[in-house]
């Protein structure tokens, strides 16, 4: 059973969800490849201004 | 997977913009959404990670055309490459999560709001562009068709939500009402005060935490405007840019208005790409096309292995977007635990070089930022400068000083020449002075024998117009920072082993789903009750908005918690002590008078809220009258008394969203509709009432709403100052309220009424200064980051799930257990921590013990020695010192020294600078 598994993992999509899921699981010891179609990764929250409370700059 | 090609070499790119400012075609910039143009050959912003240009194929003329390459001539390095090919890359992995997001709702097609047809129309997205320093108007607040400053803005909610007419979107989109309050704000902030603001709106959906403080200030402080109505006509005004609307008033009256600029709210959907995707990864999808989880699997599609997150998994915010893709790399983790650090290297380092007694001798690298600093700071002046500079062995400019080329530049001369300190003049170390130091790690110097000047933000972006000043100030900052770095020692970091496992306190639903996260992850784990029993408020509900018996799903959960061995489950048993710091905690269990000490690397804090007990709407004084918790009770029992009724009223927001409990409890709109709708199914014919103020059923569970109206549930909406009266003594009990629609008050006699009280958390102090984390006004505990932090602490090692954060539903509580374990793993993972090197320490010969510094230290690092020669001296944990330098600035003896920023070495920054009084 064991033997099956890969210790590795496909995150598809840059944004602020598949950043934050693709560091968590490097930081766990896992292989993680970063899939975004666009030429950079920071999906729809780079486009944001602020943000709501502490409105710093969503970049 | 395909790989698509960019065009441009990444590892030659320097992302110095020649081959941009060359580009003949001019695109549609979809990161401004729409609002400018761009080049053919672009990166989408200035931050842009990767910072490498790229080539978009369909519109580059060389590609469509065969002719131009004007960019492949203009490149500095000769990254321009149009060979290449788009690459089909097999990937093997054991696990994938899915984050492809979502798109805006497009109201092209909505034709009465004029958005093809009116320039001063635009989306929220585009509007958030305009507000943004960044953007095209570089943050000043104007229309497009004129440039001109509006004086009056509407915005219309719901726009491709909540919504089967004009489009298919019957789901809340859950984020919309937020932002436009938010943009509300902002906008006046830029404008100032007499911007007129408004806010049309069908239910205000501020459910969030600390959402409804933020409506009550736009309100009552902003002055934003309210007004609940969907516009249904817009009409261009006639030699004018102006809009007129028309809309009908709560009080059925006809008005219009006219604005000079209208945002459309605009929803989130997933674009028809990603749903052939899910199709072709046979994952099924809800009826608004988002991933099908449920609602104790959270982030399980329904092919295992494959877990979905943000606002893919249903319309969501970025804190729940966060906590989703986090619970998501737990899921994944639990089925690869075995597997972990099987694929991945650890980084061979050089071992360091011991500097301690050399004579510094210093490198120096200005950056030029492409044309960002070399285009006001004349940068060869300023290296010839600093290369006379005491101590400095060598001094150069980069282009880029961040770049992979410069990086190894930099450590071959560190090598080469013996350099055994270094400055680099550039941007700024928030973001870049992690980078530099790695660069010094892998030549083999300590990473504190640096020191960066911010040269870009503080002086060529602010002294544009004074480039002669600007080179001065340069070599002015240079100079200081030459100065503090020569006087720079190596520091050390302290390495801390991290104890294999953790402690969960609280032993609701959020509680258990995270100590099984941990014993599926490999991590022995201790839950703490304080009752005799597993499970929590949950015990209590009947359903979930989805339809899952939770009584079902609760003995799963309890009987894995229990039958797990690496769970040590503790029950009526209380926290006395807690002791110890990340990787490290000593806590004491007290349980029937006996204690015990366990030993735990973590803490993940789960220890939920309760139900409002109200004093007001006749409760206690009928037994026909209760809670929401305790009708579930009945509908769990089956209770005959449910039989006989004929009608039944919810009574909403009763102890939330009022002066003292300024927040909305988030579970208890669904919950009654939920309810009446069950009610309804009980008995058809029984007239079923909810009295709320907003419905706030957001995401999908809007369906559960519109079931309920069409099941023929009756809502009435009443306000804050004009509540229900609820009368009992007589056969049936009486509620006075004033309808909305018929704006008359009417008396309704009912069988049952169900109070959907408020969800109050414990507040519990103790269990705060256990573990140093802090609670807001309500009694919730705060977490490090309202948006990217929502799952752990500022303290390090401690997390944070369930009730305890904030309201939520069950599958809300999970996600966020399981998030709060993945980012606990990501400790544990790594067996040990490392403090850092920039921390107080004390001279204990000056010490005159006077405590200031134990007292005034925000994380309780310094205490008072017990033992050795400075017995009652102080001293400062490094593992919990987070070098802020309050304890040294507090010091009356001088004893406190803060390592990497002595006294003598900001001395002799202020000295360079002549500024020394």
């Amino acid at each position: 059973m064991a033997s099956n598994k890969i210790g590795s993992v496909m995150v598809v999509g840059g944004g602020i969800a598949g950043m934050q899921s693709a560091l968590d699981l490097a930081d766990s010891g896992y292989y993680v490849y970063l899939v975004e179609k666009g030429p950079s990764i920071g999906g729809a929250m780079a486009q944001l201004d602020k943000t709501f409370p502490t409105n710093d700059c969503a970049m | 997977m395909l790989r698509h090609p960019r065009y441009v070499d990444e590892e030659k790119c320097i992302a110095c913009g020649a081959c941009a400012e060359k580009c003949p075609k001019k695109v549609i910039d979809t990161y401004n959404a729409g609002l400018v143009k761009r080049k053919a050959i672009y990166v989408e912003y200035p931050q842009a990670v990767p910072l490498k240009y790229s080539i978009d194929p369909e519109t580059c003329i060389y590609l469509q055309k065969g002719k131009c390459g004007v960019c492949q001539k203009k490149c500095p390095v000769d990254a321009v490459d149009f060979e290449q090919k788009p690459k089909t890359v097999n990937l093997n992995v054991g696990s994938v999560i899915l984050a492809p997001g979502f798109e805006p709702f497009s109201p092209a097609g909505l034709e009465n709001y004029q958005y093809s047809s009116h320039p001063n129309v635009i989306t929220s997205m585009e509007f958030e562009r305009i507000l943004s320093a960044s953007g095209p108007t570089t943050g000043h607040v104007v229309r497009p068709s004129d440039n001109a400053e509006p004086k009056r803005i509407a915005w219309f909610q719901c726009v491709g939500s909540r919504d089967l007419n004009r489009c298919d979107n019957a789901y809340c989109s859950s984020v919309c009402c937020m932002y436009a309050i938010k943009e509300a704000v902002i906008a006046k902030e830029h404008v100032g005060e007499d911007l007129d603001c408004s806010i049309f709106y069908m239910d205000m959906r501020t459910h969030g935490k600390e959402f409804e403080r933020f409506y009550d200030a736009a309100e009552n402080r902003s002055g934003v405007n309210f007004i609940r109505s969907r516009v249904h006509t817009v009409t261009p005004i006639p030699d004018s840019d102006d809009l007129e609307l028309r809309y009908v008033t709560e009080q059925g009256e006809l008005k219009t208005e006219i604005f000079n600029m209208i945002v459309l709210s605009v929803g989130l959907q997933t674009s028809p790409e990603l749903i052939k995707l899910a199709e072709k990864l046979d994952i099924d999808l809800t009826e608004g096309h988002f991933a099908k989880t449920g609602t104790f699997t959270p982030v399980e599609t329904s092919r295992p292995g494959i877990y979905a997150c943000g606002a893919f998994q249903g319309p969501k915010d970025i804190p729940q977007s966060v906590v989703d893709s986090s619970a998501a790399s737990a899921a994944a983790g639990e089925l690869l635990a075995e597997q972990r650090n099987t694929q991945v290297k650890e980084r061979e380092l050089p071992p360091e070089t011991d500097v301690s007694g050399e004579r510094p001798k210093i490198g120096v690298f200005i950056c030029q930022c492409g044309v960002n600093i070399a285009g006001v700071v004349d940068v060869p002046k300023v290296v010839e400068y600093a290369s006379n500079l005491p101590y400095v062995e060598f001094a150069s400019d980069k282009l880029f000083a961040c770049s992979q080329d410069a990086q190894d530049n930099m450590a071959e001369l560190i090598r080469e020449k013996g350099l055994n300190r270094i400055v680099v003049a550039a941007c700024t170390p928030k973001t870049h002075e992690p980078l530099f130091q790695e660069t010094l790690t892998d030549a083999g110097l300590n990473k504190y024998l640096f020191e960066m000047t911010n040269i870009r933000n503080q002086d060529s972006w602010v002294h544009k117009n004074n480039p002669e000043l600007a080179t001065e100030k340069a070599k002015d900052l240079v100079r200081m920072a030459v100065s503090k770095v020569a006087l720079q020692e190596a520091l050390k970091e302290t390495e801390l082993q991290v104890h294999p496992s953790a402690m969960v306190v609280g032993g609701g639903i959020a509680g258990m789903a995270a100590a099984k996260s941990f014993a599926d992850q490999g991590y022995e784990t201790h839950l703490v009750e304080k009752s005799g029993q597993l499970g929590g408020q949950a015990r209590n509900i009947f359903h979930t908005a989805k339809g899952e018996s939770v009584g079902e799903k609760l003995n799963e959960m309890i009987q894995a918690v229990d039958s797990s061995n690496r769970i040590h489950v503790h029950l009526n048993t209380e926290l006395t002590n807690v002791e110890g710091f990340v990787g490290n905690f000593e806590s004491v269990l007290s349980s029937n008078g006996s204690e015990q000490t366990v030993e735990h690397g973590v803490a993940v804090i789960a220890t939920g809220a309760e139900a409002y007990k109200p004093d007001e709407y006749g409760y206690g004084k009928d037994e026909r009258i209760m809670t929401s918790l305790e009708l579930d009770k009945k509908l769990m029992d089956d209770d005959p008394a449910l039989n006989n009724l004929n009608s039944a009223a919810f009574i909403q927001c009763v102890g939330s969203r009022e002066p003292g409990r300024m927040y909305c409890s988030r579970v208890c709109c669904t919950h009654s509709v939920e309810n009446a709708l069950a009610l309804k199914k009980r008995n058809p014919d029984m007239n079923v009432y909810v009295l709320y103020r907003d419905v706030r059923t957001y995401g999908e569970k809007e369906y559960l709403y519109r079931d309920a109206r069409q099941a023929g549930v009756i809502f009435i909406r009443y306000d804050l100052d004009n509540k229900p009266v609820v009368k009992t003594g007589g056969d049936k009990i009486t509620i006075g309220v004033t309808d909305h629609v018929l704006q008359m008050p009417v008396e309704l006699e009912v069988d049952l009424v169900n109070l959907a009280t408020a969800v109050i958390p414990y507040g519990d102090e103790k269990l705060a200064n256990f573990f140093k984390v802090p609670m807001n006004e309500d009694g919730f505990f705060i977490e490090k980051h309202a948006k990217l932090g929502p799952s752990e602490f500022s303290t390090d090692g401690v997390y944070l799930c369930g009730l305890a954060h904030y309201p939520k539903p069950i599958d809300e509580s999970i996600a966020q257990a399981k998030a709060a374990v993945s980012r606990a793993v990501t400790l544990l993972a790594q067996e040990k921590v490392f403090s850092s090197g920039t921390i107080a320490q004390v001279d204990q010969q000056l010490c005159a013990a006077c405590g200031v510094c134990v007292s005034i230290c925000p994380y309780s690092a310094p205490s008072f020695a017990e033992e050795g020669r400075f017995a009652g001296k102080a001293e400062i944990n490094p593992a919990l010192c987070k070098g802020c330098g309050l304890c040294v600035a507090s010091c009356r003896s001088g004893a406190i020294h803060l390592k990497g920023f002595d006294t003598d070495q900001i001395f002799s920054q202020i000295f360079e600078l002549d500024a020394a009084i």
